[in-house]
């Protein structure tokens, strides 16, 4: 492992910023609705145009896996990320359509210190999984883990 | 998927058994969750979780799977009048997911899901909300996966 280009002191309560460009293709919104979520309304174009989202359209799992792809080469592969106890709430507010181009807004809401382990913190991000129309598809709020680039320093302290 | 009226609040149902191998981990890490402690067996011996662990995603899409898989195993009758069974509908979201214990290779995750709440729709009449408590469960006991789900249902008669 490199040293990591950001640590917990890094995502300041406030801060947005944009990052990612994904195409979304329809051989991987089969792929993956064949493997976890084969409903018609992602595997079947016809199907899909009769139903209530109108089109083929990714499972909104693989949403979240593509939001958390984006995440990855945004920022989470060069952090001192330590995981994320889950997810307070996903909405997926729009179907992600074959040859949607997602791209993906954080927030950083809020942030504190570990109790219990000094060379960790926490953040809360809000997420917006944005398309080319500019359409808010999935909006996703929850914590995750990060290291300290000064374990121990009280919390609020960033340097 | 039996109409909104038809289901009851606490129907529990067993989705079945999953064994994730390690093979399965890496290559859906790769391709949607690359970081070391879920694509790289050494390394992740290192790492926050002691060894390789599935993405979290990875243990909720396979949730998935399993409620796909156990819905098509069901045949819900048609009614009286020949009307068949409604086709399962999509979903606005879900809350307070947890992944309160890692999933590593081998591991043999038992997934249920419980009928918790039936919401109406003010704007689409005939459908409803189903929300369900989602778990999975290693072979130790210990669980790995809790979330609040929610999906539209149609309703046999439009509400009032």
């Amino acid at each position: 492992m490199t040293t990591p280009k950001y640590f917990w002191e890094d995502f300041p309560v406030g801060e947005t910023v944009e990052f990612g460009e994904k195409h979304v293709t329809k051989e991987e919104i089969l792929e993956f609705a064949s493997e976890f979520d084969p409903q018609p309304f992602h595997l079947d174009e016809e199907a899909a145009k009769q139903s209530i989202l109108g089109g083929l359209c990714a499972s909104g799992w693989h949403s979240c896996a593509m939001l958390m792809r984006m995440m990855c080469d945004g920022y989470i592969l060069e952090s001192a990320s330590m995981g994320a106890p889950g997810v307070d709430e996903v909405r997926w507010k729009k179907p992600v359509y074959v040859d949607d181009v997602l791209r993906v807004r954080r927030t950083c809401v809020e942030a504190r210190a570990s109790k219990s382990r000094p060379d960790m913190g926490l953040t809360k991000f809000r997420i917006e999984m944005l398309n080319q129309k500019d359409e808010v598809v999935l909006t996703s709020i929850g914590w995750a883990m990060y290291g300290r680039r000064h374990p121990g320093a009280p919390a609020g302290e960033a340097s | 998927m039996p109409w909104f009226e038809d289901i009851e609040i606490g129907t529990r149902t067993e989705l079945g058994t999953y064994t994730f191998t390690e093979e399965e981990i890496v290559a859906f890490a790769k391709k949607y969750d690359p970081q070391y402690f879920h694509t790289d067996p050494e390394a992740a011996k290192n790492g926050p979780f002691g060894g390789l662990t599935a993405s979290g995603w990875h243990t909720t899409a396979t949730w998935m799977k399993m409620m796909i898989r156990a819905r098509a195993g069901r045949e819900e009758p048609a009614d009286a009048d020949g009307r068949k069974p409604p086709a399962g509908g999509p979903s606005p979201g879900f809350l307070d997911l947890k992944w309160p214990a890692p999933v590593r290779p081998g591991d043999r995750i038992s997934y249920s899901s419980t009928v918790s709440e039936k919401l109406d729709m003010r704007s689409r009449p005939d459908w409803g909300i189903v929300r369900s408590h989602n778990v999975g469960v290693n072979q130790n006991g210990e669980t790995v996966l809790t979330f609040t789900g929610q999906g539209l249902v149609q309703r046999r008669n439009p509400a009032k």
